[in-house]
């Protein structure tokens, strides 16, 4: 084997080993932090819940929100997690690899298509073109001479915009430019039951990288490497970018997007704990969680009785901690 | 001439040159000769004002280059570094061009045009004048550079590892043109050099360093013997003379 | 490479006749690029294109009777697209122009490094902290020249803070202002949230015109400052070739490089400034005209550069927005399509060059 920059993930975790970030404790305490925001995220909202109704309203409007609020925190958060493993780059995710971009043309596409279809419909096409776009980033990448770790970021969010492009260009000339704003906002108001089932798949997605984790990490090596090891690369990197397009497109289909999150909650998590996928994936999922809850309350209550969508808000915490992590490389490198 | 006083720089922890003292005389070639990392290249730049001391004063010709006006220094002072990325596209004669600005502000005079013109010619670029310099060689582009250099017509000039990218042939006529810059247009010439044979041959003064320090200074003749050589760059050294000059030989020792 | 390196080192006195060398027709003195005159077919042929585009917007299709009132009122609202889309496309050309020279790159352009959503952010922010008042009077001179030079002071803070780092890797620059202006993006949407209804109309007014609807009072201001920045950017040529050089051939060259670049920053600040303000944000337009002048000049120097880019934005912007207003009636595909051509350039670029 040639390549010795691989560094065994355990050996970096080791150097970390004494924090405490690495007790089981540790695990105990965040995840008692995450679940009592999740839990407050229920009780917060306009409607007086002890008024008559309430406990019906609760499980209507409340109780899914919750729900998909943890459900679409933890898929996002992961989904950046498998792409920065796949492109062994950290500063990858859904939304610098124009995976959002691409889901949301094909919501658009099969709402002009098939204009009555459901939204399980609805969330196929956005997942199919998802994993196709994907798959566009990746061979651009291949392509690509200087493969920098700033580059590939660079290169995913520019495609992002000229797919963008085409999607309003698309929305312009069929007068869906108005639904297209509020479709995308990344809200979570409009989750009522009914409309969220369909989220449980990402909940599947998240159970598959726990299995596939240590796969996706050897994949990362490089088609060399992994071949070197008896590893299908091919097969893995397929199955790694099909189960992140499932991920963002059902999420894009159901909230819109949820920018950055993929990118600041694994980088946060690898600064704090070093570089084990395997253990660090609990992790991940709860800062997933905990941060869109958080961004939503804020959203809600910033302005009651009006909400402001949690995209915003996490566009721009997500860009303000994104900014903060690559001059924290630069000052390193 | 160029005097050095008490000058030290660190980057970050690691620690590059100094305290270093140097007095260089007026005219001549002075040739910095050391290995990797040595500083050669810290203390030439510090010396062209392009970076920034930590500690210690440079003169040139009487100037404090940290605190003489840029412009005027320019007009003293020519430097050129190794690596030169832009993404500008010019041609050979525009660069050389360039090397006018401190005189002309850029609308230059017929004296300009004929001091880039003798550039051009002294350099042997006349015919590769109209060229774009992303079609050159790396030694021909090399030799521009040197050449913008000479048109800025400055009495000092501080080259970076000037033989860079060149062939035999160029190499050698690269500093034969030096020593002529030196000997017929008045020049003091600084520069940083990899190949100790080169030095000794065209040199007046060699200055060696090691580890961001000055260990010896002196002609070529003193500087050249087995036992400063092999101290200096750490390898055994044998040293042959040669009717005009010393002659370091340290490929394969018996 | 075919370049003979092979030419002996002789000084042949014949050298210097040749010094003028035969591949530079003309008398010029100064940096001409290889071909003067194809220089000027091109730029007279760009230029005409523009005018002839101009005059087509102007007279083409117009439905009332000619001579009539309602036919003048159409003459001019279109004479004031006509004079918008100018500014306009000077405005993004010469930015970004100046703009890669002084970063000394050719992938960066304002618009990418967030500078028109600083722009909106600026904007929403005066609305959100001193109330619709303080919008409401701007059309007074005064209140346009403060609330621009609170943009220049920000902008030239943040990108300037940005740019003088002494090892700034353009990659860091490259991801760091791309993703801050997704940031202010987000940022202004978020504070437009929490307006009033009636303060948030009165910002979109100000924050999203087009092209053929265009507040033409904002008109005179944006002409003089078009102006005022190309005169002292034109003055400065020379200069700008130099500071394109890098930091440190700049420095030897006795350019106050820090100063100079600072300088062009708060001119690009001004023209995408006004250019936002007159018909929102175009990201990837500059990239494309700034593209074309480059093949189209062959040298970078700003002499030829600058009035090339100029006419050329200009020429392109008025004629796609005569093709696609009058020809296929699909006006609000105008900035849409031009973002997506100049994307797709971008990206094109982008595969086959890798960025250096």
């Amino acid at each position: 084997m040639t390549s010795h920059t691989a560094t065994d993930p355990r050996a970096a975790a080791a150097s970390h080993a004494e924090g405490w970030w690495q007790r089981p404790a540790a695990l105990f305490v965040f995840g008692g932090i995450t679940l009592a925001l999740v839990v407050g995220s229920l009780f917060i909202g306009v409607y007086d819940l002890g008024a008559e109704g309430g406990r019906e309203m609760f499980f209507i409007t409340r109780v899914p929100r919750t729900l998909a609020l943890v459900l679409a925190g933890s898929a996002m958060a992961v989904c950046g997690v498998v792409l920065q493993q796949l492109t062994q780059n950290r500063f990858v995710s859904p939304t610098t690899a124009g995976t959002s971009e691409w889901a949301a043309l094909g919501l658009l596409l099969s709402v002009i298509l098939f204009p009555t279809a459901s939204l399980n419909v609805r969330m196929v096409l956005a997942s199919l073109t998802a994993f196709a776009g994907t798959m566009v980033f990746m061979a651009i990448l291949q392509r690509i001479q200087l493969r920098t770790t700033l580059i590939v970021p660079i290169v995913g969010i520019m495609l992002g915009a000229v797919v963008s492009a085409i999607t309003t260009m698309i929305a312009v000339s069929t007068d869906y430019l108005q639904l297209l704003g509020t479709w995308f906002m990344g809200s979570f108001s409009p989750v009522v039951r009914g409309r969220y089932e369909i989220l449980w798949v990402v909940a599947l997605v998240c159970l598959a990288i726990f299995l596939l984790a240590h796969r996706l990490t050897v994949a990362g090596l490089g088609p060399d490497v992994a071949t070197n090891v008896g590893l299908n690369y091919r097969r893995v990197m397929l199955l790694g970018t099909a189960m992140v397009a499932v991920a963002t497109g059902v999420t894009t289909v159901v909230v819109g997007f949820l920018p950055f999150l993929g990118l600041i909650v694994p980088n946060m998590v690898s600064l704090l704990r070093g570089d084990d996928l395997r253990s660090n994936l609990p992790w991940v999922c709860l800062g997933g969680v905990a941060i869109v809850t958080s961004c939503d309350i804020i959203g809600r209550l910033i302005r009651m009785p009006f909400e402001i969508p949690v995209s915003m808000i996490l566009g721009v915490i997500g860009a303000a901690v994104f900014i903060a992590l690559v001059l924290r490389l630069r000052r390193t490198a | 001439m160029i005097k050095l006083a008490d000058v030290a720089k660190s980057y970050g922890d690691v620690h590059a040159l100094g305290p270093v003292d140097l007095d260089l005389p007026r005219g001549g070639i002075t040739a910095l000769v050391g290995p990797n990392g040595a500083g050669k290249s810290t203390m030439l730049t510090i010396i062209g004002r392009l970076l920034g001391a930590d500690a210690g004063t440079v003169h040139v010709a009487g100037m404090d280059v940290t605190t003489a006006k840029s412009r005027q220094l320019a007009k003293t002072l020519a430097i050129l570094r190794q690596e030169n990325h832009f993404v500008a596209r010019l041609t050979v004669r525009q660069l050389v061009s360039l090397g006018r600005f401190p005189h002309s502000q850029g609308r230059l005079t017929t004296e300009c045009v004929a001091a880039v013109d003798r550039a051009l010619e002294f350099l042997d670029l006349t015919a590769l004048q109209a060229r774009y310099l992303d079609e050159l060689s790396g030694g021909q582009r090399q030799r521009a550079y040197v050449a913008m250099v000479l048109a800025q017509d400055t009495e000092y000039a501080l080259l970076d590892e000037p033989l860079n990218n060149l062939d035999m042939q160029h190499a050698v006529a690269m500093m034969a043109q030096l020593r002529r810059a030196a000997d017929e247009l008045d020049k003091t010439v600084v520069l940083v050099i990899h190949d100790i044979n080169f030095a000794a041959a065209y040199a007046d003064r060699i200055v060696a360093m090691t580890n961001g320090r000055i260990r010896y200074v002196g002609s070529p003749r003193e500087v050249m013997t087995p036992d400063v050589l092999s101290d200096v760059f750490d390898t055994p050294v044998e040293v042959i003379d040669h009717p005009t000059h010393p002659l370091a030989v340290y490929y394969r020792l018996s | 490479m075919t370049t003979t390196n092979s030419q002996p080192m002789v000084q042949s006195p014949a050298a210097s006749d040749l010094s003028r060398g035969p591949a530079i027709p003309g008398p010029v003195p100064a940096h001409p690029p290889a071909t003067v005159g194809r220089y000027w077919l091109r730029l007279t042929i760009v230029l005409l294109v523009a005018v002839l585009a101009a005059v087509l917007i102007v007279t083409y299709d117009n439905p009332a009777e000619p001579g009539s009132r309602g036919f003048w009122t159409i003459v001019n609202n279109r004479l004031t697209s006509v004079a918008t889309i100018t500014i306009v496309g000077i405005c993004h050309g010469v930015a970004t122009v100046a703009f890669h020279s002084v970063t000394n790159n050719r992938i960066l352009t304002p618009s990418i490094l967030g500078f028109d959503a600083l722009y909106r952010a600026v904007q929403t922010a005066l609305v959100f902290f001193l109330g619709a008042g303080a919008v409401a009077a701007t059309n007074t001179v005064g209140h346009v020249v403060a609330q621009s030079l609170l943009m220049i002071a920000f902008a030239t803070a943040l990108y300037g803070w940005l740019f003088s780092g002494k090892r700034a890797s353009l990659h860091v620059l490259l991801l760091v202002g791309v993703v801050l202006g997704m940031g202010f993006g987000s940022l202004a949407t978020f504070m437009q949230r929490l307006l009033t209804p009636s303060e948030f109309d009165i910002l979109t007014a100000r924050l999203f015109a087009t092209m053929s609807q265009s507040d033409s009072t904002y008109l005179p201001i944006g002409f003089a400052a078009v102006v005022g920045v190309g005169f002292v950017l034109w003055r400065r040529r020379h200069v700008l070739d130099v500071v394109s050089m890098g930091r440190e051939v700049a420095t030897g060259l006795g350019v106050r490089y820090q100063r100079e670049v600072m300088l062009v920053l708060v001119m690009v600040a001004v023209l995408i400034s006004v250019s936002t303000s007159l018909t929102g944000p175009m990201t990837f337009f500059g990239f494309l005209v700034a593209m074309l002048t480059y093949q189209l000049v062959g040298t970078s120097s700003h002499q030829w550069t600058l009035p090339m880019v100029a006419a050329l934005s200009v020429a392109t912007l008025l004629s796609a927005y005569f093709v696609l207003r009058h020809v296929f009636y699909a006006q609000g595909l105008i900035s849409v399509i031009i973002e997506l051509v100049g994307g797709l350039a971008f990206l094109v670029y982008l595969l086959r060059k890798g960025l250096r």
